[in-house]
């Protein structure tokens, strides 16, 4: 390991190590975020879940969108319309989307996500989960 | 790195650990490798969480997911269905007792909804045996601040500022006594930090180095800055092997960093640390008899003055705080002191850690706001008494402390106030016992602990802890006059004002509290030689009453074999051979022994 010579030094080993700690640290502040559920039961999986998770994730980063935490869930019981994400705005009630392909996706981050602007493809939240 | 989306982090505390925690790390990290999933998904190995009543624990993040009581079997259905499926294993959720309503979210759970953390900011957060991870939440840049754009004097009057109060036990303030440290001339001063944790039931100090070591660090850097020292030592008992490894292994990463030694982050200051392994002597917690411990001398503590900020180590300045006080250093300098004096009551600023133990629902380890209530911390934190007893008591300050009843439970704590309650903090322990505990007993224990830590230095802690709890026993045995009470008072008197530290000026404590809000209790044990709490096994007779049946069940259950009596006739007990362990009394299903 090399010495670190200055508080400069430090400063950009701590930009370095960020990300490290990042998930958790959303963990911890996770109700001023916005919070993006993947379902991911077999349904959502078979469906292409797992690919439009990482899609939102990166995609989210690339357009600059910090406050964002992608988690998965299991089903949520909208197996017609695999792969379902549900977005929720702090403050704000849950919102799910249906039938999310990567434009989807796309279009739900730079409207709703950036601007709260709906999208099509909402569907009515009809499960609990436990908090 | 980039990729992954979720941390399963496991409590690596002593508690925990000691409850298969290692083998949950080694299970989970397997099977998620099986998955496929180790890109994915990382395990890390964190300090206390806490919650030690619900541990072994594992939390999932970012969704905040809190499983309790994990074994290494559940690990496979929390890959499968949690990290895989994304489904929350329901049966591993902690369960809220009054609602009955599983709770998934750590946050939304009464332990944690009033705490505070700031000393335990890190504490089943990060992965202590990795620097990088204490560097992303901001470690070291204190350091860095304080060696680049303060002087020694602004960082002692940040400190100052901030009001911060020594939390060892006596509450001193921490940025008076940097300042004296500062002002003797030496060519060599010293950082000690005080990590000998003697009080029974106490484990914020060790909780503390295994979860967070590197906070620890930089602190004693940051004092060795203010005062002018450039060697650390940290004196830790022996009896905390997980704890000694972790600060060994993050004083070693420091030091490759650069972050110790010499010319830290090009400023040219230096400073070092090393431990010293104590044998777990409560007296040696005391900071004179601590340094001569180090010294390779007996451990005896010897007058103040003079101050071990005048002359301490080897005669030279030394500047001895406590675990916890360093712990909170980072974060004044790095947040500022008006920040820090923002929480709290006027004269105990900041937050205090304690170990809640006793018959409470929620054992474990906690950190509120100074000012929080009693109350608030026993009922809403510590979630009751067990069993639905009543509660009776709580204990602060440990072997130095008072007892609190209920008419105190609506009292905010800080460091004043308890003292004006007949207690004091103390270094953080807290021990709650209910109606089925006697204070005597209660006392005796205390005296006990005190007499054997004694060491024996002066006369009136000597002599004077071994006659208390002769007349301790005396009481508790049922064989005391009024006379043993009044001397028992005298006594207590006679060696507050005369032992020579604070073992023994604090020792009789126990016994004066106890005696101040229980007397009743005394008189019973003296005049009717009875233990109203049902604990002194020498006044406490159990009898079979109308209610037997002849089942036989007590008959077989007793140890010694002395109750007798045909099946379907009432039964006997020889109280001659009775040894009170009251095996019967909690088998018999109908109600037909009774404890007098
Ligand atoms: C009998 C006795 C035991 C003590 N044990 C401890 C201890 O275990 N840990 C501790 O930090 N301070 C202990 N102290 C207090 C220390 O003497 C000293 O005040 C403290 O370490 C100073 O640090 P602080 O100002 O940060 O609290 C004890 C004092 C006495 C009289």
């Amino acid at each position: 390991m090399a010495k670190i010579k200055s508080l400069d030094e430090l400063m950009k080993i701590r930009a370095n190590v960020q990300n490290k700690v990042d998930l958790r640290e959303k963990g911890e502040n996770i109700d001023s975020l916005i919070q993006v559920h993947v379902a991911m039961a077999t349904c959502g999986i078979a469906a292409g879940a797992r690919e439009i998770m990482d899609f939102i994730i990166q995609d989210s980063h690339k357009e600059g969108i910090d406050n964002v935490v992608v988690t998965q869930t299991g089903c949520m019981g909208y197996c017609y319309a695999e792969p379902t994400i549900q977005v929720t705005l702090p403050g704000k009630d849950p919102v799910v989307f249906g039938e999310v392909t990567q434009e989807k996706a796309k279009k739900i981050i730079e409207k709703y996500m950036k601007n709260g602007e709906l999208v099509d493809g909402i569907i009515p939240v009809t499960h609990k989960t436990v908090e | 790195m980039a990729n992954e989306k979720m941390h399963v982090l496991v409590c690596g505390g002593t508690g925990c650990l000691s409850a298969e925690g290692e083998e949950i790390i080694t299970n989970l990290k397997s099977q998620i490798a099986e998955a496929g999933l180790d890109t994915e998904v990382a395990v890390l190995k964190t300090g206390c969480f806490g919650f030690c009543e619900k541990g072994p624990i594992v939390k999932i993040l970012p969704d905040n997911t809190f499983y309790v009581r994990v074994t290494p079997e559940d690990t496979e259905e929390i890959v499968k269905e949690h990290l895989i499926k994304g489904r929350k294993v329901e049966r591993l959720l902690y369960v809220d007792p009054d609602k009955n309503e599983a709770i998934s979210d750590s946050k939304k759970m009464d332990f944690y909804k009033k705490q505070m953390r700031i000393a335990l900011r890190n504490c089943g957060f990060i992965d202590p045996a990795n620097i990088d991870e204490y560097i992303a939440r901001d470690g070291y840049m204190a350091l860095g601040k304080a060696v680049t754009d303060m002087t020694p004097d602004t960082v002692i009057q940040e400190v100052k500022d901030s009001g911060l109060r020594g939390r060892g036990g006596g509450g001193f303030p921490t940025g008076l006594k940097w300042q004296f440290a500062k002002s003797y001339d030496a060519d060599q001063k010293y950082v000690i930090c005080n990590a000998d944790e003697g009080d029974p039931g106490a484990f914020m100090d060790r909780s503390i180095l295994e979860g967070d070591p590197h906070s620890v660090i930089e602190a004693m850097a940051i004092c060795g800055y203010a005062i002018g020292a450039t060697i650390g030592r940290v004196y830790i008992r022996a009896e905390y092997p997980l704890a000694i490894k972790r600060l060994q292994y993050a004083i070693d990463e420091a030091r490759n960093y650069g972050l110790l030694g010499e010319d830290i982050l090009g400023s040219g200051f230096e400073f070092d640390i090393e431990l010293t392994l104590g044998a777990g002597a409560f007296v040696c917690g005391e900071e004179t008899a601590l340094i001569h411990s180090m010294e390779g001398k007996r451990g005896e503590p010897t007058t103040k003055p003079p101050f071990p900020a005048e002359s301490g180590y080897w005669g030279k300045p030394t500047n001895v705080n406590n675990v916890e006080t360093f712990a909170n250093i980072p974060v004044i300098l790095l947040k500022g002191a008006d920040w820090f004096s923002s929480i709290g009551t006027e004269k105990s600023t900041g937050t205090k850690v304690f170990a809640l133990a006793g018959k409470i629902n929620n054992v474990g380890l906690i950190e509120v706001p100074m000012g929080t209530t009693l109350r608030e911390v026993i009922y809403d934190i510590g979630g009751g008494i067990k069993d639905g007893k009543k509660f009776k008591a709580v204990q602060t300050g440990g072997p130095s402390g008072g007892c609190l009843t209920e008419k105190d439970l609506d009292t905010p704590i800080d460091f004043d106030n308890l003292i004006a309650k007949g207690s004091m903090m103390g270094s953080g322990g807290m021990i709650v016992v209910d109606e089925e505990s006697c204070m005597p007993a209660m006392a005796k224990f205390y005296l006990e602990f005190t007499e054997e830590e004694s060491c024996g230095k002066c006369t009136p802690c000597r002599i004077g802890t071994k006659r208390l709890s002769e007349l301790l026993e005396l009481v508790c045995n049922g064989k005391a006059e009024m006379r043993h009470l009044d001397e028992l008072k005298r006594l207590s008197r006679v060696i507050k004002d005369t032992s020579l530290c604070g073992l023994g000026q604090t020792a009789p404590n126990p016994i004066l509290s106890t005696m101040e809000a229980f007397w009743d209790e005394y008189i019973a044990h003296v005049k009717d030689k009875t233990c109203p709490a049902g604990e002194c096994s020498n006044l406490i007779k159990y009898v079979i009453n109308d209610n037997c049946i002849g089942c036989t069940v007590c008959a077989k259950v007793c140890p010694v074999e002395c109750i007798e009596g045909e099946r379907k006739q009432m039964h006997l007990i020889d109280q001659d051979e009775c040894i009170k362990c009251g095996a019967c009394y909690e088998k018999c299903k109908f109600e037909a022994i009774d404890k007098k």
